[in-house]
Formats: structure tokens, C-alpha cells, sequence
């Protein structure tokens, strides 16, 4: 592998990082290089590390080794509430609603965290529609693909630098799972610049634009996804599936 | 006295303890809804108020209502200001664990609870009420101020719902509750919040010792039966609750008021421990509480 100095260092760097679960090690020594503008997905079975990278990342997992930067600037220091401030925003893992509270409550969290104003929350509702009309509604009574919506109107309401996205079409009815998937490409079409966590192998080569493979805590190898269209085979040998 | 009249005057006392005891829960129960702790000394923040507020009221000199306002400004403050202090140097160093912190509040119910029976002493002291006003009903005459000691804790039940629902603190208070990971992934320092929201939660208890102490005496062991009625409201409100807090608060008091003057006051306690076991039978998340997630 090329020495990491001598390379361009991307927008999100993450070099030799540790992570534990109390005893458990879940990472070892992972690396990653998000560039600006593009979809980096990280690929692997259950287990494998990639939602413990995305925590990582938030610090809502201390690292124990190893760093992680954003545009330079160290992360793996700041306080968990500080991550977003600097540009990260994060859709967690089945969605993670504040379910007792409204769309526009959800909304204004999201504002706050970065305090943006009025300008940002119409251009999140306009690029969820659906969301507007139903400002008002408990966000816990939203179908599953509205509430996953929400979660990504909510985290780019940081206009963040770097989103994270943890399987953004878990449990979701395949017409919903389209639309997020434009969403997303619509999203990097925007210059967003996203990290992606998925178990579908279709989901991944429709809009990723890097795939890393995670296995046992590791970063095994990225890939272009125009090699892993031609030679999927890389698919199989992580995953077992394809 | 007929029974309507004996009935009116002991639903009129159910009411004041109740608007005490809603004010007392409702601290008790956003510290447990919030940071998931068992506040075992909650009761003692109740007694801290009422002993400040004997001690502020005596070196104020002048009408007892200056004396009784400075109280109900200055003690609660203070109060709050010991359980930042508290939070800060016992509760975050035991990372919130909730089987800890019940442990650590026993500690700190009997520390505070000897430290005021070391300067306050073991008596019972009376506070001035700041007016002595009566109101006369056609077969007794009622106190003016254990009235206003209604209306106020009404004031501040209806304050705190507000400031929960219609303001950007209340908004940071219950994403905290709702889900303290994702809170932080939005910026919401919840240490801080925390941190605020124990010392909110004693200043609430302070107040109504404040409130209360013109009607029952400032005393060292007092704050043992708010800490008890305080449970037995939230368990049957639903913890976390505040509407549950103030209907089971309005329940337990009145039928205490009432069932004490008729029958005994053991009865009373006999029957709200009869209800929370039922409650915790039958409805564990309490009347108006949502499952655990």
C-alpha cells in the first residue's frame, strides 16, 4: 500500500484505527480514505466493523488507536457532541428517530446542531417533498421509508461535509429502496460527499463510486466500482453472496 | 360539622398536599426520565430547601413576606447549586450506571441528612407565612396562603410544561431522554444537560419545601415521606410522565387528605402503597407512561 503521506489525503481519513467494545476488539487497525465528492461504500457481512467505523467516526466509540481527520483537522479528541459541529452528519442504523416528536422537531434538531437557518430547512424539504406535508406528524407514525427520509432530512440539515449513511434501505419495500437509492445519487450529484454502509450488492454498484471491503475489523481492499462491475468477484470473496 | 363541609375541608388539604407532591415528583421524575437515575436523595434536597429557607427567613428581618420571598428565590438556588455540585463530582465520575447511582444517592441522602442535623440541629423550626389571611367559607374559614400554595405550584407545573414543549431547552431536554447517542450525533452536549437537569430536578423539591415549610415546620428527617410519595406518584404517573406526574400527584394527595381525616392517615399510606403494587402489577409503565425502548 502506498505510503498515506505521499498520496492525496482525501476529505475523511481514517489510519491504524483501533476500536473495543469493553474487551472485544472490533477493529484493527482500519484505514479509509473518503474523497471529496464521491460515495465510499463500506461492503461486509454482519460483524464485520462497518457500523463500529461510522460510530467511530462520531465518536460515539472512543478510538483507542489510530486517527481519524477531516480536512486535516484531527477528530478522534473532540467530544461526541463536537464531531457534528466540525461537518459530520450521521443516519444511524434503523433510522433512530426522536419518535415522540414531530417532523419539525426532528427538523430543528438537525438545525441546531450547526445552527442553520431558514434557507437550509427549505432546501432540505424540498428535496423531501413528502416531509413538508407532514410537518406537524409524530415521527414515529411514519411508514418506514418516510421515517428514513427524515433521518437523512435531519442529518443534512448540518450541510454537512461528510455524511454517513448506515443502510439506508434496512427493511424497506423495494419501490421506497429506489428512492432513497436517488436520493443518494442525487446527493452526490449535490457534491456531498457520503459514506455508505450496505449489504446489497445491487444497492452498491448503482451508486457507489469506491467500494472498500470490510472483513474482521479490517479494511481489505478499495476497489473502483467499475472493477467490481467488470470482475465481481472480489463480491463473493468477502461476502460469500453476488 | 356535616359531612359535606368535613368533606370540603379535607379535599381542600388533599389539594395542597398534592400540589406540593406534584412539584417534588415532578423533579424526581425528570431526573429519572432524563438521566435514567434513581434519585434516592431527592427527599433530601426537599429538607435542604426547607432548612435554607428557615435560615434565610430568620436573618431577614422586617415583614416575614420579605423574609419568605427571599427565600423562595435564594434557597432553591442554593439547592440547585449543591446538586450541580453533586452531579459533577459523584454521578459523572460513576458514568450515570444505573445501579451505581442508586448507591451513591443513598450516600449522599444520609450525608446531607447528617450535615443538617450537625448545623440545623434536631429541632422543628416554624417559618413565618408571608400573609396570614383567611378565607371564610360559609362553615369554616380557610387559610389564604395554603391556597396560594396551590396557585403556585399550579404556576410552575404549568411553566415547566412549557418550557419542555415550546422552548429549544425543553427540545435538547427530551431528545436527551428519547435517545442519548443519537442526541449526541446532533451536537446536544448531554453531560451539560445532565448536569442542568439534576440540579432542575432538586431546585423543583426545594421549591415546594419552600412552599410548604410556613404550614409544617422545617425539620432534619423531613424530607423521608415527599421521597416516598414522590416514588409511589411516578410509579403510578408513569415515570418520565409529567402529565402522569400531576394526575397521580392530585390522586394520591386527595384521597390522603381525604381517607386521613375520615379513617387514619396509616390507612392512606396503606392504600397509595396498595395502588403502586397493583399498578406495578398490572400496568407496569405506570397510567399515562410509554413502554421502555
Amino acid at each position: 500500500m502506498a505510503d498515506p503521506l505521499m498520496v492525496d489525503r482525501g476529505l475523511l481519513t481514517i489510519s491504524g484505527l483501533d476500536c473495543f467494545y469493553g474487551e472485544v476488539q472490533v477493529l484493527y487497525g482500519l484505514d479509509l480514505v473518503l474523497n471529496k465528492g464521491e460515495v465510499l461504500c463500506l461492503f461486509g457481512r454482519n460483524g464485520a466493523g462497518k457500523t463500529t467505523t461510522l460510530k467511530a467516526i462520531m465518536g460515539l466509540v472512543p478510538a483507542a488507536a489510530g486517527s481519524i481527520t477531516l480536512d486535516g483537522k484531527e477528530l478522534t479528541g473532540l467530544a461526541a457532541h463536537d464531531v457534528p459541529k466540525a461537518g459530520v452528519a450521521y443516519v444511524p442504523q434503523g433510522r433512530r428517530l426522536f419518535a415522540d416528536m414531530t417532523v419539525a422537531e426532528n427538523i430543528d434538531i438537525g438545525l441546531m446542531t450547526r445552527r442553520k437557518g431558514k434557507q437550509t430547512r427549505e432546501n432540505v424539504l424540498d428535496l423531501f417533498p413528502l416531509l413538508r406535508e407532514r410537518l406537524k406528524q409524530r415521527s414515529g407514525t411514519l411508514s418506514g421509508g418516510e421515517q428514513q427520509m427524515l433521518a437523512m432530512a435531519r442529518a443534512l440539515c448540518l450541510e454537512p461535509q461528510v455524511l454517513l449513511l448506515d443502510e439506508p434501505t434496512e427493511g424497506l419495500m423495494p419501490s421506497m429502496i429506489a428512492k432513497i437509492r436517488e436520493t443518494v445519487a442525487k446527493l452526490r450529484e449535490l457534491g456531498v460527499s457520503t459514506i455508505l454502509v450496505e449489504q446489497r450488492v445491487d444497492a452498491v454498484l448503482s451508486v457507489a463510486d469506491r467500494v472498500s471491503f470490510i472483513e474482521n475489523g479490517r479494511n481489505r481492499e478499495t476497489v473502483d466500482v467499475e472493477e467490481l462491475r467488470a470482475d465481481p468477484s472480489a463480491v463473493r470473496r468477502y461476502v460469500g453472496v453476488g | 360539622m356535616h359531612f359535606g363541609p368535613h368533606l370540603l375541608l379535607a379535599a381542600l388539604e388533599g389539594l395542597v398536599t398534592s400540589a406540593v407532591l406534584a412539584l417534588t415528583a415532578l423533579g424526581l421524575s425528570l431526573v429519572f426520565g432524563v438521566m435514567r437515575i434513581v434519585n434516592v436523595a431527592h427527599g433530601e434536597f426537599f429538607m435542604l430547601g426547607a432548612v435554607l429557607a428557615w435560615a434565610i427567613s430568620t436573618a431577614i428581618s422586617g415583614h416575614p413576606a420579605i423574609g419568605f420571598v427571599a427565600a423562595l428565590v435564594i434557597a432553591p438556588l442554593m439547592v440547585g447549586l449543591v446538586a450541580f455540585f453533586a452531579e459533577w463530582l459523584v454521578l459523572r465520575r460513576l458514568n450515570y450506571n444505573p445501579e451505581s447511582t442508586i448507591v451513591a444517592t443513598i450516600g449522599m441522602l444520609y450525608i446531607i441528612q447528617q450535615l443538617a442535623l450537625t448545623f440545623y440541629g434536631p429541632e422543628a423550626r416554624p417559618v413565618e407565612p408571608p400573609f396570614s389571611y383567611r378565607i371564610l367559607l360559609p362553615w369554616f374559614g380557610y387559610s389564604g396562603y395554603k391556597l396560594s400554595v396551590v396557585a403556585a405550584s399550579a404556576i410552575l407545573l404549568v411553566l415547566t410544561w412549557l418550557v419542555l414543549t415550546r422552548t429549544r431547552i425543553g427540545l435538547i431536554m427530551r431528545a436527551t431522554q428519547y435517545d442519548r447517542e443519537t442526541a449526541q450525533a446532533f451536537g446536544i452536549p448531554v453531560e451539560r444537560v445532565y448536569a442542568g437537569v439534576f440540579a432542575i430536578g432538586a431546585m423543583l423539591a426545594a421549591i415546594a419545601a419552600v412552599l410548604i415549610v410556613p404550614i409544617s415546620q422545617a425539620h432534619y428527617l423531613m424530607g423521608q415521606d415527599p421521597l416516598l410519595l414522590s416514588f409511589i406518584v411516578v410509579i403510578i404517573g408513569g415515570l418520565g410522565s409529567l402529565r402522569g406526574t400531576v394526575v397521580a400527584a392530585i390522586l394520591i394527595g386527595l384521597s390522603d387528605g381525604i381517607i386521613s381525616m375520615f379513617f387514619s392517615p396509616t390507612l392512606a399510606k396503606i392504600i397509595a402503597t396498595l395502588v403502586v403494587a397493583m399498578v406495578l402489577v398490572f400496568r407496569p409503565q405506570g397510567l399515562f407512561g410509554t413502554t421502555q425502548r
